[in-house]
């Protein structure tokens, strides 16, 4: 469906992505996680044909990105991480004006957009610009689906959404992925990974692993820990000076520990933690998640 | 061409809700030429004349009622002293000074040449040239009706036996507002296309409208002639509003086809606003494109010839305005409306702005880019 092989871009002497390779079946929900800055706009970017890469090739359903641009256009729907749709023109003037642009109306592919456009529809006649953030998203969403494109691209689309507002995104795009549509969507969110088919980690420009989310928490090598106490940060400062340690994250309000070598010796860990004065700790070992996952790779 | 139509009229609903830019474009006609009419005038009235007369005889009182008698002069002061007189038009309260020496009548009287000082402040230079050339018909006109009076036909005070008249064509009252009226229209029908359509563009870029516009099919010179056509019919409805302005307040003469003055506009419109849409393919942001707008605006309106005559200016600028397509309009404008030309006249300029627009606007739309 999608097939992005060995892309480079750099801006200057700034190396934005570097030899980037990801294939994306037919209708699957991908996702790209990575730091502001790892180069997930850029990629985007390249997909939409509105930037050029500097070398390597992609390809949508055969189509190039450079050369084929323009019938490229015809089958993305794109929705960028700004909001860029006209704030002094209202919903419905906004949708339409997508629908005629693209060459259809608001009628032929209402069935697609239906779940999503009546949470706005009540306010079809209001401006754009005066739309709370969930629902401008909703209308953005909307305009990058009026006219039934074969794949979605989504950049950063959760970014400054409530909780709430979030997981009825990702429900939304689960739906779209049953119409038919593939979705290919970037994130800053880790916990985001899970909800994807399969997830590709970015970090500077480099493409550190792409996976099912299941694959990438199997791959997990070590052993990990949680620690907790009631004075966790001096119990943070001191794991880090334990020379057996490999990392020591806290995660909320809990210390994630590994050891250099796969399996940890709790015994030994504690005696260390009472030396140093820490009598009240408690650890259990835990079953990574994606996020020991991903950290775990960006350290390397 | 649906898609184009699409584009236009999301621009009219867009420009109706802008809060500055509909009533700009009602306020814009009527105050440039109610207001700058009157502001930007070289008629000389009201030229304070201060006499400095030493020689009290009937001679030099006839002179200084015969420039109070000319409309354009009023009297702000008189006094023996040639030190006063000094004094008063370095405070710039006199713009002329008549200083009549001692023994100006008695000389006159015995047929002896004399003269007269005549000092002009001439700060402003257009200004002090009108002056001196009023002042001296007054005077010639003096010496011809004392040497008349007094029987003299010497040689000396010949002046009045060559009777020169004068017709001025096109404008015979010498109306200065008709001559400026045309002129401010041009700027006004300029400042409303060039400006207009480039910087809703740029604002799209601003505010990265573009971006949505971009990854969809919209061809280039689609996108573009969505911006182009609204304010190009918008800035043709501001000329007529102009006109009826002009009609009414001044009854300004409107001596040639009006078919063929919007058909003239039309073509300058496209070009103008082919420089507006090139501009804004090489700026970023409203700030930037405002500043290349005030940049070429102010050269292309003062060499324009809207003040001052084109074929007065150095051969180097009159070659330079050869990209200036205000020069063109300004010129075939006032032919039009004050001297009735017709097709035939304009033929040259028409063609040269049309192909100055279909250059200018294939350059901007091969410079606009959807990739970056």
């Amino acid at each position: 469906m999608i097939r992005i092989d060995n892309i480079s871009k750099s801006y200057g002497y700034r190396l934005a992505l570097d030899s980037v390779s990801i294939h994306v079946d037919e209708n699957e929900i991908f996702g790209l996680i990575g730091p502001d800055g790892a180069g997930k706009t850029s990629l985007f970017r390249i997909l939409c044909s509105l930037i050029l890469p500097d070398s390597g090739n992609a390809k949508i359903r055969n189509l190039d990105v450079v050369t084929d641009y323009r019938e490229v256009r015809k089958i993305i729907g794109y929705m960028p991480g700004r909001f860029s749709l006209y704030q002094d023109l209202t919903v419905e003037e906004n949708l339409e004006f997508f629908a005629t642009v693209f060459g259809t109306s608001i009628k032929e592919n209402y069935e697609l957009i239906k779940d999503i456009y009546e949470h706005i529809e009540p306010f079809k006649n209001r401006k754009a610009g005066k739309l709370s953030g969930g629902m401008k998203q909703k209308l953005a969403l909307s305009c990058a689906l009026i006219h039934r494109p074969a794949v979605l691209i989504l950049d950063e689309p959760t970014t400054g959404v409530d909780a709430v507002s979030r997981k009825e995104f990702w429900e939304m795009l689960s739906r779209i992925r049953e119409e038919g549509i593939t979705v290919i969507v970037s994130t800053p969110y880790m916990d985001e990974a899970q909800l994807c088919d399969r997830v590709g980690l970015l970090q500077n420009g480099e493409l550190l692993t792409i996976n099912t989310p299941e694959g990438i928490i199997q791959a997990y090598p070590k052993d990990i820990l949680s620690i907790q106490s009631d004075n966790l940060y001096n119990v943070l400062m001191d794991l880090r000076d334990y020379p057996l340690a490999h990392s020591s994250l806290l995660f909320g309000h809990e210390v994630h520990y590994t050891e250099k070598g796969e399996n940890i010796d709790q015994h030994q860990l504690k005696e260390y933690l009472n030396k140093k004065g820490h009598y009240n700790v408690e650890m259990n070992l835990l079953k990574p998640g994606i996020e020991d996952s991903f950290l775990e790779l960006m350290k390397e | 061409m649906r898609t184009i139509f699409y584009i236009i009229q999301k621009e009219f609903i867009q420009v109706v809700r802008n809060r500055v830019m509909l009533p700009m474009m009602i306020i814009m006609p009527i105050f440039q030429m109610l207001v700058l009419l009157y502001a930007a005038t070289l008629e000389m009235k009201h030229i304070e004349l201060f006499v400095v007369d030493n020689d009290h005889t009937e001679a030099s009182r006839t002179l200084v009622s015969k420039f109070e008698g000319s409309p354009f002069y009023k009297l702000s002061g008189h006094s023996a002293s040639i030190k006063e007189a000094e004094k008063q038009m370095k405070k710039d309260k006199t713009d002329i000074i008549l200083n009549i020496k001692k023994g100006f009548g008695e000389s006159l009287n015995r047929g002896e040449g004399t003269d007269v000082q005549v000092l002009i402040n001439a700060i402003n230079g257009t200004k002090a040239g009108l002056i001196n050339a009023y002042s001296l018909n007054v005077l010639s006109e003096y010496m011809g009706e004392y040497a008349k009076d007094k029987g003299l036909y010497s040689e000396q005070f010949s002046s009045g036996s060559l009777d020169v008249r004068y017709r001025y064509w096109f404008n015979a009252e010498l109306n200065f507002k008709h001559f400026m009226l045309p002129g401010i229209l041009v700027i006004l029908v300029t400042i409303m296309g060039m400006a207009l359509s480039a910087i809703s563009f740029v604002k799209e870029k601003e505010i990265g409208t573009i971006e949505q516009i971009n990854v969809t099919p919209i061809r280039k010179y689609q996108f573009l002639a969505g911006k182009l056509l609204p304010f190009w019919i918008i800035a043709l409805f501001e000329l007529a509003f102009g006109l009826t302005i002009g009609k009414i307040f001044f009854d300004i003469p409107i001596r040639g086809s009006l078919f063929l003055l919007f058909s003239f506009s039309s073509v300058y419109l496209l070009a103008v606003m082919g420089i507006g849409l090139f501009f804004s393919t090489i700026t970023r942001t409203q700030q930037q494109i405002m500043l290349l707008f005030f940049f070429f605006n102010i050269v292309f309106i003062l060499m324009s010839g809207l003040f001052t005559p084109v074929e007065s200016m150095p051969q180097w600028a009159q070659t330079a305005n050869v990209v200036n397509p205000l020069a063109y309009f300004m010129r075939v404008i006032r032919m039009i409306m004050l001297k009735g030309s017709g097709v035939q006249d304009i033929l040259r300029e028409l063609i040269s702005l049309s192909i100055y627009a279909v250059l200018i606007l294939s350059l901007a739309v091969w410079r606009y880019r959807k990739t970056s």
